[in-house]
């Protein structure tokens, strides 16, 4: 084998050859642009690194030259199959620093489009997960239901995958004549549908032994690195936004936090397949009651908070959500800091994936349900 | 068919017609069971598929060679030029040669050769010099570690195939091909009833043997983008596609032949075990299945929207219908004719059978990983192929020096088998310890 650019042979101790395979940038199953520099024994993992940064369009700088308003949609593109969520959390986190609230029926509208939001993006996660690992078609059946979601975000706001359907204040809409009906048809099918995903894979003896075990994190280390969401649910830390700062309207609903006490892929895959559960059951009481009342709060045309910093997080699909924004009393964000899920979690690779195999790596990857829009920025 | 062309010139006009035959309708007919798998993987997937391409996608095939053909050819600059290019031929010509001695049907063979199954076997299995030399030639990462995976995947579940054939073989007491189906036709019954066990190993051994999913590490695309026909594209690609549709039909064939009672129509010895009645009606089968075909076309022709599908679609009917004659004909022509071609009906329709199970896994089941499919083949299969054809021997010599009858000694045999199968189960799904790096076997 001869000496190209990316490719370097060590000689270890036994004389065996260790190999370098760069995955990606461009690979079929690493999400988007993630350069993953494996150092392999024969198909073992005996050392990885990831490599980020493909997908840097500097949105943070961008916001210190926009007025509050004018970042929003910005925001939209970062997670960008879980739009809505990054919206609210930006949202949330301005009216914060203004010393503002959005009024009750704006806070319930937004609590069941971040749910539905939630549940798409689990449903992304769910299919290309399963076609990393090899199941062909359960990505068929999740896009089916996420598109039934994405109908429902374009008859409120217009768009599909970049909605901006949150204004600062509230809601720019008011939602659509049918809104209720689409809601609580699209959650009494989506019962049945996540069992139907559970009959392809659950007990699936070949799914199950490409999960189990694999990708270990114990609880310990994930607090260590700072993982959140389901990837630190998934290790049996009982550990969500929505119960433990509430926010929007998650005070008044019921729901359960799943954990799963291993820490590996099916723990994980198990989690999130419970979350999209109880996302459902959020919905289901929200739209019972959507309280009356105005849809905006009075905010004002030209937005100068007070000086001043404020961090405010939300609970994402793929982990805690933060916004960091240090005002100077102008239009514009002295600093804006995001504190991105798919960023942290993402250093938990490492960790995972020694000692695995090269199949393992693309499960890994899957599991974590990185966004690299998020993770660059 | 023999008798109509002079005896001292047959037994080299003949081989020679069926090689032009098969040589040229294989291509199509590997197309053509790619549009089946795009269609049954769209109909399992809630879509609809190729559509656009003739009616209903049928001239798919057709647009798709001839877009192989006229791709760029490209040589990775780094790669073994001489490997490189000969790679992709020797897979596709070890997999057409091994059609030799394959019968499709009682009149339809190339040769008959006495040593047949072994042939086929292997000649089939020299193509993984061309998947090993591809693999190596093309300089890649991903490629070699396809190659490897292939070769090490061929070489175990060759072994456990092979075992499960041999319990069949134990069954027929020859090795050539009609012999094997002549001895399931004088048994009275195919040899999937009497050793099922035998067949189910087969059928694990020849999904892996042709990567097809659950088994295609080698060409993993999650994991190894194209295994080892990552660098290939173009003409040389399009030669290996048709080097794995090739050997997919092979083992359909051979699995046919060994346990599905190869051109044997079903229940085509009722008459004999139970006079009076009479099952003649299954000869007007193959008729009316090409008949119902020939009606959907016409049914689905005047719906489609572009003038020229109309057409198409009509001229597919034609072809059914004209089909349907031709085996409708066969019944009044000699027994040897209707024997050929009723036959080649009923080998077709079973390798048919047999692919589409093939499909069915694949758009079902998870990919294994590879420590997990060594397991699997080494402590499963194997062990389990070898108690196999213990238990078909013991199962013998039962019948032939006890004198039981044949239905209770491969019940009981059978069910000894099954019952050593879930004892190799429960030992396989006991903890792995292969995460352990002192323990790997790669």
């Amino acid at each position: 084998m001869t000496k190209g650019p990316t490719t370097e042979i060590t000689t270890t101790v036994l004389g065996a050859d260790e190999i370098i395979l760069n995955m990606g940038p461009q690979h079929p199953s690493t999400h988007g642009v993630l350069r993953v520099k494996l150092k392999l024994d024969g198909e073992r993992v005996v050392d990885s690194e990831c490599i980020i940064g493909y997908l840097h369009r500097g949105v943070e700088k961008i916001a210190e030259h926009r007025s509050y308003q004018q970042f929003a949609p910005y925001v939209d593109r970062m997670d960008y199959v879980a739009a809505v969520s990054n919206g609210l959390g930006y949202c949330e986190a301005v009216e914060k620093l203004l010393g503002t609230e959005a009024p009750p029926r704006a806070k319930v509208v937004r609590t069941i489009l971040t749910e539905l939001q939630r549940i798409a993006s689990h449903l992304l996660w769910l299919g290309t997960h399963a076609l990393d690992i090899g199941a062909l078609t359960p990505v068929f059946y999740c896009f089916r239901e996420r598109e039934e979601i994405l109908k429902i975000f374009e008859k409120y706001c217009g768009a599909r995958l970049t909605t901006h359907a949150f204004r600062i204040g509230g809601l720019q809409y008011e939602t659509y004549d049918g809104f209720e009906e689409d809601v609580k048809r699209f959650c009494n099918d989506f019962e049945h549908r996540v069992d139907e995903y559970e009959t392809l894979l659950t007990e699936n003896r070949i799914w199950v032994g490409r999960t189990k075990g694999v990708g270990i994190i114990t609880a310990a280390d994930a607090i260590a690195l700072g993982v959140t969401g389901p990837v630190l649910r998934g290790s049996g830390v009982k550990w969500d936004l929505r119960k433990a700062m509430p926010y929007a309207a998650y005070d008044q609903y019921e729901f359960d936090i799943p954990t799963r006490p291993t820490g590996d892929t099916y723990d994980r895959y198990i989690v999130r397949m419970e979350e999209m559960r109880q996302s459902r059951r959020i919905c289901l009481q929200a739209i019972e009651n959507i309280p009356s009342g105005p849809i905006l709060g009075k905010v004002g045309k030209v937005l100068k908070p007070p000086p001043g910093e404020v961090y405010h997080s939300i609970e994402a699909p793929k982990g805690e959500l933060g916004y960091y924004i240090v005002s100077d009393g102008t239009t514009q964000p002295y600093r804006l800091r995001v504190r991105p899920p798919s960023f942290i979690n993402l250093q938990a690779f490492r960790k995972m994936a020694e000692g695995a195999l090269v199949a393992d790596v693309v499960a890994i990857i899957g599991t974590i349900d990185i966004v690299l829009g998020e993770v660059d920025r | 068919m023999g008798h109509l062309i002079p005896s001292s010139i047959a037994p080299y006009v003949l081989p020679v017609v069926y090689a032009v035959v098969i040589v040229a309708v294989l291509p199509l007919l590997a197309g053509y069971i790619v549009l089946l798998e795009r269609k049954v993987m769209a109909d399992m997937q809630a879509r609809l598929g190729p559509m656009r391409v003739g009616p209903h996608g049928l001239l798919q095939p057709i647009a798709d060679a001839v877009k192989l053909l006229l791709k760029e050819d490209i040589i990775p600059a780094n790669a073994d030029k001489l490997m490189f290019w000969m790679a992709p031929l020797v897979s596709v010509t070890m997999a057409l040669l091994a059609y030799a001695a394959l019968p499709i049907g009682p009149a339809f063979q190339i040769a008959d050769l006495n040593v047949g199954l072994l042939f086929i076997l292997g000649i089939s299995s020299l193509g993984i010099y061309g998947i090993v030399l591809g693999g190596w030639a093309s300089n890649s990462h991903y490629s070699l570690l396809g190659a490897l995976r292939s070769a090490a995947q061929l070489v175990s579940y060759e072994t456990a195939a092979g075992l499960g054939l041999v319990s069949a073989l134990l069954l027929a007491g020859s090795l050539s091909m009609k012999e094997i189906v002549q001895a399931q036709y004088d048994q009275g019954t195919w040899f999937i009833f009497s050793v099922p066990v035998g067949f189910f190993i087969y059928m694990v051994g020849s999904i892996a043997e042709t990567n097809r999913a659950p088994f295609d590490l080698p060409e993993a695309e999650s994991e190894l983008v194209a295994g080892y026909m990552t660098e290939y594209s173009g003409f040389r690609w399009s030669l290996y596609f048709l080097a794995e549709y090739a050997n997919m039909i092979i083992v359909a064939g051979i699995a046919t032949t060994l346990f599905l009672g190869g051109w044997l129509r079903p229940f085509a010895r009722w008459h004999d075990h139970f006079p009076g009645t009479s099952l003649e009606f299954f000869d007007v089968i193959p008729s009316l299945v090409f008949l119902a075909a020939a009606g959907y076309c016409f049914y689905l022709a005047p719906k489609q929207p572009v003038q020229i599908q109309k057409i198409v679609m009509a001229a597919f009917g034609a072809a059914c219908l004209l089909l349907a004659g031709a085996m409708a004909a066969a019944l009044f022509a000699s027994p040897v004719v209707m024997a050929g071609i009723h036959g080649a009906f009923w080998f077709m329709a079973k390798v048919v059978a047999y692919l589409y199970a093939f499909l069915w896994f694949r758009f079902t089941f998870p990919r294994y990983r590879f420590d997990q499919l060594m397991r699997l083949g080494w402590r499963f299969l194997i062990p389990l192929a070898l108690v196999n054809v213990i238990d078909v021997g013991v199962a013998i010599i039962l019948r032939q020096e006890l004198g039981w009858s044949p239905f209770w000694a491969m019940l009981l045999m059978t069910l000894v088998t099954l019952g050593i199968a879930m004892w190799l189960a429960s030992e396989g799904s006991k903890p792995a310890t292969t995460l352990q790096p002192a323990d790997t076997e790669i």
